[in-house]
């Protein structure tokens, strides 16, 4: 049998936690991001101007037929480091972390842009009409009318994807960044123990997914009509 | 002035390179990342099998009867879902093998490279599988207690009701989210590069950073991924097409 040794893993714990704190970071910058640039991409998807239109479309089926590991790549590899360099040439940035935000939040907004599309379009024409019969600009019925009503309908959608994207940003691992997972299998390496590192890693998402999966249940319940 | 590094975005790209050798003996760089796109689908095959055999057992048992079988649905829905494919992916890897009595020994007697496949196969299907389970269950619950509470009124049993009745409509039904289920198989295995398995998103990526012809290589990396994306999509409309039920909606006259 195996003998388990936790002890590493408690004196460890401030570490984990600077790891997970980052985990945080990246998840809420692509939150934000993610759901501002998808709420863009998708009003512009659904615009008359069908040039515009056909680049948001472009901009969304080209990022989700690519594997994450494979977007984390471009932006580390190709994409980030020359465009930081050119506008920051001074400043010590820490590069990984920038490739981190700007990967998951470019990522992220091809996958909110696809749930807010379907959101917008849940909202029946009856309501724009109405509001284009009032005298509204084409902008004010977007902003007043229906997007107050489809994010009122999304959010459970918004909220699992924010889980998924929880789960998702463990792989920042590709490109050596320290998150909850990295600083977990560093500390693994240190200390010997892997075992347990990662069932500690593996538990710990466990339980907050399923925490917060379970409020998004109750809460789909409660906002149902 | 442009910093050097900015070089790299304008030039023109060096598509020579493709011909040079790479670290497989005998290749070039072109059937270098071609043998990597080949093993990103082997992979992603045979853990498709795993996934559909279990996630169809585990989708079923969601919509039993059973109190008992159907919380074990449940139980594994929930856990393979909230736990991330990377972290499950190391489990399989470093943990499995020292906790397992039976499968330690084996597993550490096997080259490397079948180490990582091994556990890269196991990984992904029983990940998909929870995927897999939530759309057989969804596919069942849309075909309502009718045509179950017909079946047995036939005289048929529960297992005949799924297998003869259930089970041929429900598939058919759910052949589009199947479809985007395999096609989020194929972009997941790109997980297997962290533990070393050369499947084509390595492959791109040790390209690039060996040959310094980063933009050439993720390039091609990115466009066999959706060569896959796009084979695979014909073949399920081909599938879609062959087995369309007459009634349903969907089905043409």
């Amino acid at each position: 049998m195996y003998a388990f040794d936790w002890s590493s893993i408690l004196t460890s714990l401030p570490f984990l936690w600077q790891g997970m704190v980052i985990t945080l970071e990246i998840t809420l910058v692509a939150i934000v991001v993610g759901i501002l640039l998808g709420t863009i991409i998708a009003v512009v998807r659904l615009s008359k101007n069908s040039v515009l239109s056909a680049i948001a479309a472009a901009y969304v089926t080209l990022f989700r037929s690519i594997p994450l590991v494979m977007v984390l790549l471009w932006f580390q590899l190709a994409l980030v480091p020359p465009v930081v360099r050119w506008l920051f040439p001074k400043a010590n940035l820490d590069l990984n972390l920038i490739i981190a935000f700007a990967a998951f939040a470019f990522f992220e907004a091809s996958y909110y842009a696809e749930i807010i599309r379907a959101g917008i379009q849940s909202i029946s024409k009856g309501q724009a009409m109405a509001a284009q019969a009032l005298g509204m600009t084409d902008r004010a019925v977007m902003r007043l009318v229906i997007l107050p009503q489809a994010f009122r309908r999304m959010i459970p959608l918004l909220l699992t994807q924010a889980i998924i994207l929880f789960q998702d940003s463990s792989l920042v691992y590709v490109i050596g960044l320290a998150d909850f997972f990295g600083v977990a299998k560093n500390r693994a390496a240190s200390t010997g123990s892997e075992v347990e590192f990662i069932l500690f890693a593996g538990a710990v998402y466990l339980v907050l997914c399923l925490t917060l999966s379970t409020i998004v249940r109750q809460l789909q319940k409660r906002i149902t009509i | 002035m442009l910093d050097s590094r900015f070089d790299g975005l304008l030039a023109v790209l060096d598509f020579s390179v493709f011909l040079s050798p790479s670290p497989e003996v005998g290749a070039n760089y072109l059937t270098y990342l071609l043998g990597g796109a080949v093993w990103t689908v082997i992979l992603s095959v045979l853990s498709w099998v795993i996934a559909f055999v279990i996630g169809s057992v585990m989708g079923v048992f969601r919509t039993l009867p059973s109190p008992t079988l159907s919380k074990v649905g449940a139980c594994y829905v929930e856990i393979f879902r909230n736990i991330p494919l990377l972290v499950q992916l190391f489990i399989w890897f470093n943990v499995v093998p020292e906790l397992l009595p039976g499968f330690g020994p084996w597993y550490k007697h096997l080259p490397s490279f079948w180490q990582q496949f091994t556990s890269a196969t196991l990984c992904l299907g029983l990940f998909t599988a929870a995927r897999i389970a939530e759309q057989v269950r969804s596919g069942l619950r849309s075909l309502g207690r009718d045509q179950y509470g017909a079946g047995l009124a036939l005289g048929l049993n529960i297992r005949q009701v799924y297998n003869l009745v259930l089970l041929p409509v429900a598939y058919r039904i759910i052949i589009p989210t199947l479809t985007s289920e395999f096609l989020n198989l194929i972009k997941n295995s790109a997980v297997a590069s962290t533990i070393g398995f050369v499947e084509l998103a390595r492959r791109s990526e040790s390209m690039a950073e060996l040959k310094s012809t980063v933009f050439e290589a993720l390039l091609a990396g990115t466009l066999l991924y959706g060569v896959i994306n796009l084979i695979v999509l014909f073949f399920s409309r081909a599938l879609e097409r062959s087995t369309k039920l007459p009634g349903l909606l969907g089905a043409q006259k």
